[in-house]
């Protein structure tokens, strides 16, 4: 069949769904939505409108990137509002079936807005503040069209680029690529048009084209939310991109840890598979293309290109020494073309609105989107598509809402594990490739996590080093003992050990593993070690030369301590909460914890009940009072 | 492993390196871990020496090779969980569980591993006990989630209870 007649056949399966006199239920079955209730609510709506009498139809869809909100669910009602509901329970669905499936009544109090767009065009919520800056290419049918029904991305334009790929010569395709201006969303920047070129100019027959859905960023989940939410975008970029580069096997490389974007995957391959837009003679050219799913088993190293082929050969997952460039020698040898999801999955439209209309959006060096996970201590969590060029101070305060409660600003981190964490001076970098290297951060896999003043920076540090160190593969020297030995330092700093002159020793060490490791992660391994040491020395020095974590954080300077004069007496939730029995009422009744026995596990903490809030930290451990430290010796 | 699944496993289509992890990974989603014996006959059926299955299976986060609880806690570690006391959290569950993290109790009941982001990082801190999901976790809670888990036992302390 031509993508005339797929397109035709689509949109009227689709319009039928959606212009007919039929009420739709959209329920955001991600696994976000899924881990937030969503498959009990998908449940309820079934059950409750099973017996109506009103033609209904449930759909599971994608995310929006509305994280905090979920479950989502959007209502299609003919000739009335489109209206999209969040914190959806089951006791809500019955609200909604009655108010407004049944009934005239939208249940405006239950909605975050209205939903506008579909149709190929993003799908928005115009009334929330945090859609005005975005820029929707990636995200544009995510939550809205189903990942279940290829018909869905047909109707919307769907493999509509692969079709005029396909009419094209392959140097005309890596032209259009090449006016782009694409570079590389895995994190790099490497121009998509150069490695495409370089592959399809590679000599030998069998070529290959590996998509790289590892994320292994430890904060990162935009690659799972488009695979789940619109896994047809990907496949198609992956056929141009095969078409362009001269493969006719592809592979996406995912995790394992991701079940669902898999099984979304299969599902998807096979209908693609059916409608011809993949497999033996894609669209009645002469082109084929297969693709394989392959697990990848857990290694944070494996996101990197050659470590990445290491794991499809079933080796271990060791980087190789670059040149060969695997656009030369990859899998097997042969000239392998890797790119990240979001990568591929910009292809489709790039071919279908031309190059020229993807390099006007963004900047001169960095043309397009940029997609970014807000997690951390924001109002918004959730996903953001913005066009390069955009402010950090955007992203945190119009998009992602500022601090929770009120609390204040200390630091974002850009790129994971890889990146660097930025204080509030820098917070107008503007988000490009070059921009956010020159800061000391990465743009990395697109991960931005937000830290308020309770959490330390000393720590932060420690931590990602900590995942560094885990995750090394041990190949090269630098990388896997380099990482023990910051690690080592930063432990030594949160116990309030170490000296000045040990800062300096750090950064050293870190510079070495820089400049020496074999491959781009263990380069980037020392990345939030050097800038915290840039941007927020200060908190170094409390931890050694004060013995202060200042966000009472780290628990060897830091002590729980219950405020006498807040202290209820009578309530003993403490007392029964504490697992170690080190809090214990004085001669007053009021509570006191023994600092000998306290482990510092921070039950107290969180069982103190909210009208008296006496439980605090305080850091250095020398401010409570003489008093109040242990309990008497009982003769 | 019953004879069908094993006959699906070890298919003539996949003796080649490259089906190495797929096949590790299909026999640990079936018996739960890779046994010494289970690897010595992917090492055959691809003539590998033992050692190059090994190899592989080890480097890898996702096989074990110890048999998994019947309820495998797994306490997420990601940046999110971590920012949001993650780590009280998995020490939390190491204390009331009596495990070390890595570690399967006596009875085979619970299992506890550290994970790094499954990726619910608006939810955070999360655990997951088998196919559930728990979000923003605090140490009390894990003490309530595992009382409920196993009402009948006798808990550590006396006099606590629910809160």
């Amino acid at each position: 069949m031509t993508i005339e007649e797929l397109f035709r056949q689509a949109k009227m399966n689709r319009d039928m769904l959606y212009e007919g006199r039929i009420t739709h239920v959209l329920v955001g079955t991600a696994t976000c939505g899924r881990a937030a209730g969503a498959m009990a609510v998908l449940e309820a709506f079934r059950r409750e409108t099973a017996g109506s009498g009103i033609d209904v139809r449930v759909t599971e869809v994608g995310c929006m990137g509305l994280c905090s909100q979920e479950p989502l669910v959007i209502i299609i009602k003919p000739d009335n509002l489109t209206v999209c509901y969040h914190h959806v329970t089951p006791q809500i669905v019955h609200q909604l079936v009655e108010g407004y499936i049944l009934g005239d009544d939208p249940c405006l109090d239950l909605a975050l807005g209205t939903v506008s767009g579909g149709d190929g065009s993003p799908v928005i919520i115009p009334e929330l503040e945090s859609f005005e800056r975005q820029q929707r290419l990636l995200l544009r049918n995510s939550g809205f069209n189903s990942p279940l029904e290829i018909d869905h991305y047909i109707a919307c334009g769907g493999y509509a680029g692969l079709a005029n790929a396909l009419k094209s010569q392959t140097t005309q395709v890596i032209e259009e690529i090449e006016r782009s201006g694409l570079r590389g969303r895995g994190g790099a920047g490497y121009p998509t048009g150069a490695k495409l070129r370089a592959c399809s100019e590679a000599a030998g027959d069998s070529k290959y084209v590996i998509c790289n859905a590892d994320e292994g960023d430890p904060g990162a989940f935009m690659d799972r939310v488009l695979i789940e939410s619109d896994p047809h975008a990907l496949l198609e970029g992956m056929a141009i991109a095969g078409f362009a580069a001269g493969a006719r096997q592809g592979y996406i490389y995912v995790r394992e840890e991701y079940p669902l974007a898999i099984e979304r995957l299969q599902r998807a391959l096979a209908q693609a598979a059916e409608k011809g837009v993949l497999g033996s003679g894609i669209l009645g050219s002469q082109f084929d293309f297969h693709i394989e799913i392959v697990k990848g088993a857990g290694a944070f190293v494996s996101g990197e290109e050659t470590a990445m082929i290491a794991a499809i050969e079933g080796r271990r997952s060791w980087p190789d020494q670059r040149p060969p460039y695997p656009a030369q020698s990859g899998l097997w040898d042969k000239p392998t073309l890797v790119n990240n999801v979001k990568t591929l999955a910009l292809l489709p439209q790039i071919i279908r609105n031309g190059g020229e209309w993807f390099a006007g959006m963004g900047t001169k060096q960095c043309s397009g989107t940029a997609l970014f996970a807000l997690a951390g201590k924001l109002v918004n969590t959730g996903l953001a598509e913005v066009p390069m060029g955009t402010t950090l101070r955007t992203l945190v305060y119009d998009i992602g809402g500022g601090i929770r409660n009120g609390r204040q600003f200390k630091g974002v981190q850009i790129g994971g594990p890889s990146g660097g964490c930025l204080p509030e001076s820098l917070l107008d970098t503007p988000i490009d490739f070059e921009s956010l290297k020159q800061a000391g951060a990465v743009m990395g896999s697109g991960g931005l996590i937000v830290m308020d003043e309770d959490n330390c920076m000393v720590d932060t540090a420690r931590f990602f080093t900590d995942f560094s160190r885990r995750e090394s593969c041990g190949k090269c020297t630098p990388c896997r003992i380099g990482t023990c030995q910051m690690l080592r330092m930063l432990e030594d700093f949160t116990r309030g050990q170490g000296t000045l002159q040990d800062l300096d020793t750090l950064q050293s060490i870190a510079e070495d593993i820089r400049a020496t490791s074999l491959c781009g992660l263990g380069r980037m391994s020392p990345n939030p070690v050097l800038t915290t040491l840039r941007y927020y020395r200060a908190e170094y020095e409390a931890h050694i030369l004060e013995k202060r974590c200042p966000a009472r954080v780290c628990k060897d300077l830091t002590a729980y301590y219950i405020l006498p004069e807040k202290c209820e007496r009578g309530c003993d939730h403490c007392v029964l909460a504490c697992p170690a029995e080190a809090i214990f009422s004085d001669g007053q009744g009021l509570k006191v914890v023994d600092q000998v026995k306290c482990t510092k596990c921070g039950s107290c903490e969180a069982v103190c009940p909210p009208e008296y809030n006496a439980v605090v930290r305080l850091s250095p451990v020398s401010l409570v009072p003489a008093g109040r430290r242990t309990r008497p010796e009982t003769p | 492993m019953d004879t069908a699944r094993k006959a699906e496993i070890f298919n003539e289509g996949r003796r080649q390196r490259r089906h190495l992890i797929d096949i590790l990974q299909d026999i640990q989603s079936c018996e739960g871990y890779l046994s010494r014996e289970a690897m010595q006959e992917v090492a055959a059926f691809l003539s590998l020496p033992p050692s190059a299955v090994w190899g592989v299976a080890t480097f890898y986060n996702q096989f074990r090779f110890t048999p998994p609880g019947r309820n495998p806690v797994r306490v997420c570690m990601g940046t999110a969980c971590h920012l949001a006391g993650g780590q009280l959290v998995l020490e939390a569950m190491a204390r009331e569980l009596k495990l070390e993290i890595g570690a399967t109790s006596e009875d085979r009941e619970f299992s506890l591993e550290r994970v790094a982001c499954i990726g619910c990082c608006a939810l955070a801190p999360v655990v997951t006990i088998g196919e559930s999901v728990y979000p923003k976790m605090t140490p009390p809670r894990v003490e309530e989630i595992l009382v409920q888990m196993k009402p009948a036992e006798g808990r550590g302390k006396s006099g606590d209870g629910p809160t």
